[in-house]
């Protein structure tokens, strides 16, 4: 019983500050890139909302930025970019092209990046507007705050 | 719109190698035999009244159903001359086979590469004809007309 509260308590104040402290690394490769840097800078400010260093090494990040269209020939460098972060790790695909090919339906582009890496939230648009990322990292945000995290005693505590 | 001075002096030089002459969008066009283009390529550019030294684009248009099936498309341009020139040459399926320009042109070697890859036409000297814009593992030839608009192949190995 006691130890369990613990848990949830040191589950509660972990995803507290990783939420509040996610260092992103923008894979950007098309137009919607263009909201992604206006959400970015001093009129939209995502960094209102912790995420205000962006890493352009995946090892010192934790939040992957899908921003635009992945072609066949580019999908192992995500996957790749994905393997090189460090746990914990969030992704958040941004664009139709991100998600699902987009208007790209043809033989050159993956059908969404899911296909490749696992993905935690999806912005729909083409491309989407700037709050609309920001929806995407509050979204992701109470994600954090309410899922289980990984931490050194933790499961020593539960035997 | 008069003859240029460039396809006056081609004229004369390969007459018979010169299947067909027409403007068309405000440039000289020229259908030329498939086996006399590096020639004909090599007078264009080394001629010094002519100096066309610019390779703007090479590209191929899949005319399928018609016999030869493939027309490639070269555009080259004079600065002596302020003259564009386009040049076409027509390919069977059979034997999708052409001299190379790239011992001309150095920017050759990456648009004969793309059409390689897109359209499956070879071309004889090229220095490194390999897949430019597909990865090595795709099969087939994507810009063919009848390459499937839905066909879906397998990634690249190694991401599943």
């Amino acid at each position: 019983m006691k130890v369990n509260f613990i848990t949830t308590k040191l589950d509660y104040i972990l995803g507290w500050a990783r939420k509040f402290s996610l260092f992103q690394y923008p894979f950007v490769t098309a137009c919607c890139g263009m909201e992604y840097m206006s959400a970015a800078c001093a009129h939209f400010d995502i960094d209102r909302f912790g995420a205000g260093l962006t890493r352009f090494s995946p090892r010192q990040a934790d939040l992957l930025l899908v921003v635009g269209t992945v072609s066949h020939k580019l999908a192992p460098v995500l996957r790749k970019i994905y393997d090189q972060m460090t746990e914990p790790k969030w992704v958040i695909a941004i664009g139709a092209c991100a998600i699902s090919g987009g208007i790209y339906n043809n033989y050159a582009v993956v059908q969404g990046i899911d296909k490749i890496i696992p993905v935690d939230v999806y912005v729909p648009g083409c491309p989407p507007r700037p709050e609309a990322i920001l929806d995407a990292l509050i979204k992701l945000q109470q994600k954090i705050q309410n899922q289980s995290h990984e931490w050194k005693w933790k499961n020593k505590l539960k035997k | 719109m008069r003859e240029s001075q460039g396809i006056k002096k081609l004229k004369e030089k390969f007459s018979k190698d010169i299947l067909d002459y027409s403007i068309s969008f405000g440039d000289e066009t020229l259908l030329i035999k498939k086996e006399r283009i590096f020639k004909i390529a090599k007078f264009l550019k080394e001629t010094p009244e002519l100096e066309y030294s610019l390779l703007l684009d090479i590209t191929c248009v899949d005319y399928l159903g018609q016999e030869p099936r493939f027309e490639l498309i070269y555009h080259v341009y004079s600065f002596r001359l302020n003259h564009r020139l386009r040049i076409k040459v027509k390919i069977s399926e059979e034997t999708p086979v052409i001299e190379s320009l790239t011992p001309l042109w150095k920017n050759a070697n990456w648009l004969e590469r793309e059409v390689f890859d897109m359209f499956g036409i070879k071309f004889k000297n090229h220095p490194d004809l390999r897949r430019i814009l597909m990865y090595e593992e795709f099969e087939g030839y994507p810009l063919r007309k009848d390459y499937p608009l839905k066909k879906r192949q397998p990634r690249i190995p190694g991401i599943e």
